[in-house]
């Protein structure tokens, strides 16, 4: 479905773009910002889009790495565990050993990796649905974490990883500073890298293949345990990044705070098309599917409604969309058959 | 659900170990974990009172498991079980805790049945919702219950605000801690509840066109059977196990309120899963599941006992789903390995 084919003409393309679920979601999207910028002052200021950016990053980044697993036609919720763990293991080696930025990244994807690959070679080897070993590993991760470290804070982080990173400052005529954080840095680098995974490697295309039907890419050669190698393994890398971005944002390592946060990203990457079946999704759509949650739960709160109702909204969202989609697709399929 | 385990598919994951079926093989495992916990731990473990203990915590977990296990049978899932159980729990604790007719009598004791028919309208309601969604829009059940678990905790905190809502009559007091000859009263709403569903699932042709839903959905639909109808009665049935769940976890605390029970959400999987349930629907049963969750309560006991952490008890709960798998696989010999 989203393999681009080549790129005759520009038009075609359009047409096709019209017809697809990012289309759709571009447009509400466009039309919240819309309606929220005449509604209030402060939607779209740079202030407020600056935040919207930086305090979402960490659940953008780890809907890109959800993202390739579900393209692949598996599914993980370990990987809050899997943040949680890499983040406290590469900060704690970061204050006993004083290791700088480069060490502290190795460290956190290696740990995410290690996670990844444990979760793949159990859905493979064991063959067991990845949601129920998913699940399991979740438990060990964490429960294991909160042994080992007693659930205790790292609130003394290193200097330079306080500081972050602070690039290309600007002030606007108010005085106030912007520039390339952490968050936006990262979260741009993930999008990119899925990005050119999915699209423009030989493996992406594989990873379509496999999701859209196993069994066949099984027949055809493709090595299915080293696939899923790759996909567990990337989200686990991915997790491990952005368990440093959300570290940095919070300035704190808090081992509890993570986990229970796999459902929303779950929420996100689906609102962006993916689907649970497998080989269906794109990143425009996730980036797409988190911009909505995010703008949706900003502006309940810029038009004064109580952030205590934020997650019904956010629940009507989720099934209200879905049920379009699922809607959608069955009568599509029933003149189909018609035809 | 995801396509990597069709090979498992016919075959729930017990049966594989061994000729005796899933209740044969835990019991072989609970007794070797009777016998290592009893030598490490005499007869504390066997003492009325840690026996009692057990059979006072054992239901929440159970009946919301019971809850969860005919969604799975029908293959599906139902993660807006413990956020339906909380709007509940919530709905009865709001009428028992306004416009009270007296202390005592005839129409006190009415009031409190109007408050269990409120909870139980509550959860009527959104299982009609769950299964509309599921079986007549056609969205996955993972995604459809999704939505409606947000839609249900948003509910929840909009309305109180996060507050706990406490302060309940004796007899709804009583449900969560009281005790009949030595017996938790909780322990007998379980056991109460499982006879008519186990009766339910393998006697009724309801229960037998559930397994066969689950076995394979499409061959059901062109044998004559009202899928879609089934699959609306078995979340109605789903929702109804939770409400019975809410009532005796409110009972237990003697409050109400958004969050409570959130972590066993997943535990329910695990230990439907644990108990022989096929997660891809068509197999399982209501005895297997029993003894599964008497195991899982037996390490929880034996680890508190022993003063473990609570967090390292649900790390062994993950590890020990993967490890009767890890057996199963053994047991097929090295032939499972090399796929």
């Amino acid at each position: 479905m989203t393999l681009a084919a080549d790129q005759r003409s520009f038009m075609p393309a359009l047409r096709r773009f019209r017809r697809s679920h990012e289309f759709w979601l571009l447009v509400v999207v466009i039309v919240f910002c819309l309606g929220l910028g005449l509604a209030t002052d402060s939607f779209l200021t740079l202030q407020n889009l600056f935040d919207l950016l930086t305090s979402n990053a960490f659940v953008g980044i780890l809907a890109a790495g959800l993202l390739v697993v579900l393209v692949a036609g598996g599914i993980d919720i370990s990987f809050t565990a899997t943040a949680s763990v890499a983040q406290y293991v590469a900060l704690s080696l970061a204050l006993s050993y004083g290791l700088g930025w480069f060490a502290i990244f190795a460290i956190a994807g290696a740990v995410g990796v290690v996670c990844g690959l444990i979760n793949a070679i159990f859905i493979t080897k064991l063959r067991i649905s990845s949601i129920i070993v998913s699940i399991a590993t979740l438990n060990i991760f964490y429960g294991l974490l909160i042994f080992f470290s007693g659930g205790k804070y790292i609130t003394s982080l290193p200097k330079y990883f306080r500081d972050g990173v602070w690039w290309f400052e600007y002030d606007d005529a108010a005085g106030v500073p912007y520039a390339l954080n952490l968050q936006i840095l990262v979260l741009a680098i993930v999008f990119l890298c899925t990005w050119l995974l999915l699209n423009r490697t030989n493996v992406g295309r594989q990873i379509y293949a496999m999701g859209g039907n196993k069994d066949a890419a099984q027949r055809l050669g493709f090595q299915v345990f080293r696939l899923n190698c790759l996909v567990y393994g990337y989200l686990g890398l991915i997790a491990g990044v952005a368990s440093l971005v959300q570290a940095q944002l919070a300035q704190s390592v808090t081992p509890t705070v993570l986990v229970g946060k796999e459902l929303d990203v779950l929420a996100a990457v689906v609102l962006g098309g993916a689907s649970l079946a497998g080989g269906v999704g794109t990143v425009l759509g996730t980036i797409l599917g988190v911009a909505l949650l995010a703008i949706l739960q900003n502006g309940l709160v810029l038009v004064g409604v109580s952030s205590y109702w934020s997650q019904l909204f956010v629940g009507l969202i989720i099934l209200v969309a879905v049920s379009i989609t699922a809607w959608s697709e069955r009568r599509r399929r029933q003149s189909k058959a018609i035809n | 659900m995801s396509a990597d385990t069709r090979t498992a598919r016919n075959v729930s994951l017990l049966t594989r170990i061994g000729r005796g079926g899933p209740v044969t093989v835990l019991s072989l495992v609970l007794l070797a974990l009777l016998l290592i916990f009893g030598l490490l731990l005499g007869d504390q473990l066997f003492s009325v009172g840690a026996l009692q203990s057990m059979a006072f915590q054992l239901p929440e977990l159970g009946i919301l498991s019971l809850a969860m296990m005919v969604a799975l049978l029908s293959g599906g899932l139902n993660l807006s079980i413990i956020a339906t159980a909380n709007l509940c729990a919530l709905t009865m604790a709001y009428v028992l805790t306004h416009h009270v007719p007296g202390a005592e009598g005839f129409m006190w004791g009415a009031w409190q049945v109007m408050a269990v028919l409120a909870g139980i309208a509550v959860a009527t309601a959104i299982g009609l919702l769950n299964g509309a969604v599921i079986a007549y829009l056609g969205v996955s059940p993972i995604l459809a219950t999704l939505g409606t678990m947000t839609m249900c905790k948003g509910l929840s905190i909009g309305l109180t605000r996060g507050n706990v809502i406490s302060g309940f009559p004796d007899p709804i007091v009583f449900l969560g801690n009281g005790v009949i000859g030595g017996v938790p009263v909780a322990m007998i709403i379980f056991l109460a509840l499982c006879a008519p569903v186990a009766v339910l699932l393998n006697k009724s042709p309801f229960g037998h066109k559930i397994y066969m839903i689950g076995s394979n959905e499409k061959a059901t639909r062109y044998s004559g059977v009202d899928t879609r109808r089934v699959t609306l009665k078995v979340y109605v049935l789903s929702s109804l196990l939770a409400v019975a769940a809410a009532l005796v976890m409110m009972a237990r605390f003697n409050s109400a309120n958004a969050s409570y029970g959130e972590s066993y959400l997943l535990v329910t999987i695990l230990a439907a899963v644990l108990g022989g349930v096929d997660p891809f629907g068509g197999f399982g049963k209501v005895g297997g599941l029993m003894m599964a969750l008497i195991l899982l309560q037996v390490i929880s006991s034996a680890f508190n006992l022993l003063n473990f952490s609570p967090f390292l008890t649900v790390a062994i709960w993950g590890a020990l789903i993967i490890g009767v798998t890890a057996l199963a696989v053994l047991r097929e010999g090295l032939g499972g390995l090399r796929r």
